[in-house]
Parts: C-alpha cells; sequence; structure tokens
C-alpha cells in the first residue's frame, strides 16, 4: 500500500525535528458494507504530538472524511477512545512518542458497533449506564431536608471519589474480555458506577441497584482479569469497584 | 452480528499478551478449567469401564502407565494446582480482599486492584503448578 506525505510547508506540526511515522488508519463503514482496510500516511511529529492531533493532520491535508468523534481535546469528554497499536486508548490522551513506534495503528473500539472509521456506538453502553440509577436515589432532597445539606466526612468521600472520574470514553468495556464474548454484559464501566452510588452514604439506592447487577449477565460475569483498570485514563480502577460490589452481595459488606 | 458489534470474539481471550501477567492468569484459568473439564469426562468414562470386567479395566489403567498417559497425567496436576491457588486468590478478590481501598487517584493513575500481592499470588500459583508437575513426573517416572 502506498503512503501519502504531507509536505513541510504544509504541516501544521512545526517541523524542528525530522521525526515522523506512519499513521495506519482503518477505514470501515458498515452502512454501506464497506469491509476493513488500511490507509497509510506519513505524518510529522514533536515530542507533544498527540495520536489525535496526528489523525487532525491527515483530515486537514488528505483525507478529510476519514471518521474520528473528539471534542475536549484533554481526556475529559470521553469521545475519542480507539484501539491504538493494539490498546484502547484516548487518542487525545497518548502521545505519539510514549507508543515507542515508527509504525501507529489506529482502529475503532472493540466490542462496541462501529459507525465509520474510528467512531462507535455508545448507545448501548449509556443506557446500561442509566439502567443503574446513577444519581443519588432517596425520597427527601437537599432543598426538603431540614438541615438543606447531606454532610459528608473526608472518610465517607473517599470510598467514592475515584469512581465519580468516569468520563464513560468505553475503554473498561472494549479491554474487559467477558465484553469480548457477551454483549449483554452490564460491563465494568456501569459496574464501577453502580459501586460509585451504593458507596455514597447519601444514597439509599443499594437494594435496587444490587437487583439490577444480580442477573445472568450482570456482575458474576466479571472473572477479575483487570484489564478494565489497566486502559482506564482516569485512575476509576472499575476492577476494584467491581470486586468491591460483589462483597455487599456475598455479604462482605453492607 | 459478531463483525457488527466489532466484538473481539475468543480471540480477545487467546491473546493475553497485552494488559499483563492479570489477562495472563484470566486466560490460563479458562484453558485449565476446560481442561480439568475434559479431563473429568475422561476420568468418568475410564472408571466406568470397570462395568465391564476386570480385564477391561486393567487394559485401561495399562493406557495410563504409558509415557504419554504420564505426561497427561502431569499436565492434569499442573492445571489442578494452578487452578486452585489462583482461584482461591480470586475467591478472596471477588469478596473485596486484596484489592486495595478506594481514595482520590493521583496521575499516573496507577491502579490499586492491579497490584504485587494479586502478582505474587498469581506467580506463585504458577510456580507450586510446575513443582507438582515435577513431583507427579518424578514419582510417575521413577517407579
Ligand atoms: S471507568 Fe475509566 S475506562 Fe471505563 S468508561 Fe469510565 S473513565 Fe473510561
Ligand atoms: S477528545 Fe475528549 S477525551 Fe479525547
Amino acid at each position: 500500500m502506498s503512503t501519502t506525505q504531507i509536505s513541510e510547508e504544509e504541516s501544521q506540526t512545526i517541523v524542528s525535528s525530522p521525526k515522523s511515522i506512519i499513521l495506519r488508519i482503518s477505514r470501515s463503514n458498515p452502512q454501506t458494507g464497506t469491509a476493513k482496510s488500511f490507509m497509510e500516511f506519513k505524518v510529522p511529529y514533536e515530542k507533544w504530538t498527540t495520536v489525535l492531533d496526528a489523525i487532525l493532520e491527515v483530515k486537514k491535508h488528505f483525507d478529510h472524511s476519514v471518521g474520528v468523534r473528539y471534542s475536549c481535546r484533554q481526556a475529559t469528554c470521553g469521545s475519542c477512545g480507539m484501539i491504538i497499536n493494539g490498546k484502547p486508548r484516548l487518542a487525545c490522551f497518548t502521545k505519539i512518542v510514549e507508543l515507542n513506534s515508527d509504525v501507529v495503528t489506529v482502529e475503532p473500539m472493540n466490542n462496541f458497533p462501529v459507525i465509520r472509521d474510528l467512531a462507535v456506538n455508545f448507545d448501548r453502553m449509556f443506557s446500561t449506564h442509566k439502567k443503574l440509577k446513577p444519581y443519588i436515589v432517596r425520597d427527601d432532597s437537599e432543598i426538603t431536608s431540614k438541615t438543606k445539606e447531606f454532610l459528608q466526612t473526608p472518610e465517607e468521600v473517599e470510598k467514592y471519589i475515584q469512581f465519580s472520574s468516569c468520563i464513560k470514553c468505553g475503554l473498561c468495556n472494549s479491554a474487559c474480555p467477558t465484553m469480548a464474548t457477551d454483549s449483554s454484559f452490564i460491563g465494568p464501566q456501569a459496574l464501577a458506577q453502580a459501586y460509585r452510588y451504593i458507596a455514597d452514604s447519601r444514597d439509599k439506592g443499594k437494594n435496587e441497584r444490587l437487583k439490577i447487577i444480580d442477573e445472568p449477565h450482570g456482575i458474576w460475569r466479571c472473572h477479575f482479569a483487570g484489564s478494565c483498570s489497566m486502559v482506564c485514563p482516569k485512575g476509576v480502577d472499575p476492577a476494584m469497584g467491581i470486586q468491591l460490589l460483589r462483597g455487599y452481595l456475598l455479604g462482605f459488606r453492607r | 452480528m459478531e463483525k457488527q458489534e466489532n466484538k473481539e470474539g475468543i480471540k480477545g481471550w487467546l491473546n493475553p499478551g497485552r494488559y499483563g501477567i492479570e489477562r495472563f492468569a484470566y486466560w490460563l484459568m479458562r484453558l485449565t478449567g476446560i481442561g480439568l473439564l475434559v479431563y473429568f469426562i475422561a476420568h468418568i468414562y475410564e472408571t466406568s469401564t470397570i462395568l465391564n470386567g476386570k480385564a477391561a479395566w486393567e487394559k485401561m489403567l495399562d493406557l495410563t502407565q504409558t509415557t504419554e498417559g504420564h505426561i497427561i497425567l502431569a499436565i492434569v496436576i499442573g492445571m489442578c494446582v494452578f487452578h486452585t491457588a489462583n482461584g482461591i486468590r480470586l475467591m478472596l478478590g471477588h469478596g473485596g480482599i486484596g484489592v486495595g481501598k478506594p481514595g482520590r487517584p493521583d496521575y499516573p493513575y496507577t491502579p490499586r486492584s492491579i497490584n504485587m500481592k494479586n502478582k505474587l499470588c498469581i506467580y506463585a500459583s504458577i510456580g507450586l503448578a510446575a513443582l507438582a508437575m515435577m513431583y507427579g513426573l518424578g514419582v510417575m517416572f521413577g517407579e
């Protein structure tokens, strides 16, 4: 396959060094039945260039039809997850230099239906997330209660704060070996969020949520491979959340 | 359907190198589980030959006394020991033991559930399985 190259004058990247990579982009479109194939581009990079920057260079100079989703460019919106050199990562949070490779291959995330090229469909992940009631469940509210605020000690906050960093990027679901064969599995993203709310001292929805996850495609399908936590870009550690959550069902926790 | 979903499928299990020793242990656990199930079925068949009389039973026993039979039994010993030892680690982990304590994450966000305790347990399970296999081979071939 021939590799397309950006001329130096055209490049957005200020070329102070002659370093460049071959960026291999997976192209496919299930709607038109276009099967997966790779296009290759030679892209210059600096030590701050991210994989997303490189993809946007390609869009700008060669092929604006490359399908990619992104927004914040700072690991906050959770839009730009993709498989980069074999592993799920955020394109905006992965610098080319840290990959230590002259060839960077980008593919759509596994275990999600592909929309086009690098963009995948999050519908199911979002609906599963919603099913687990990702909000504080209780009868009164801070507006109606006499004290006006539901106070928490710093220790109570520590119990769930790391799980509230989830940006719903789906990298964990893409790395999960159970999701690789069971698309009905609730998945590490939603299970970690179930723990986040159950562990919150203000919440009273524990029993409702435990009922939802205690089913054949629920929490028991997790076998603690830990891959979700290895790829999470926000330190959520879903594997920990899931095992702690299971503790409630097994009677180790209240 | 699988294609549309872009699911990794079983090749996701068979490609355990990308996510560290924990994913390798996951794969070994599956493999040894399937292996032990196959052994269990074969074992029931083996012992059921006793119903066909002494001669049939002894013929079956002779099969296990061959070099191949010894090697298969040594593999079964290894699978059994790894599956048990790693299974104990997983059972404790599933109860929330040894997976770390939640807390505010700091960059570079090293996950606390992927910790040294778990890694050492996995290495120990592999080591114990290897030792048990060597012991088994020593006993079987030493006869
Ligand atoms: S748990 Fe981590 S990897 Fe999973 S969706 Fe949330 S931020 Fe992304
Ligand atoms: S563009 Fe928002 S997370 Fe990457």
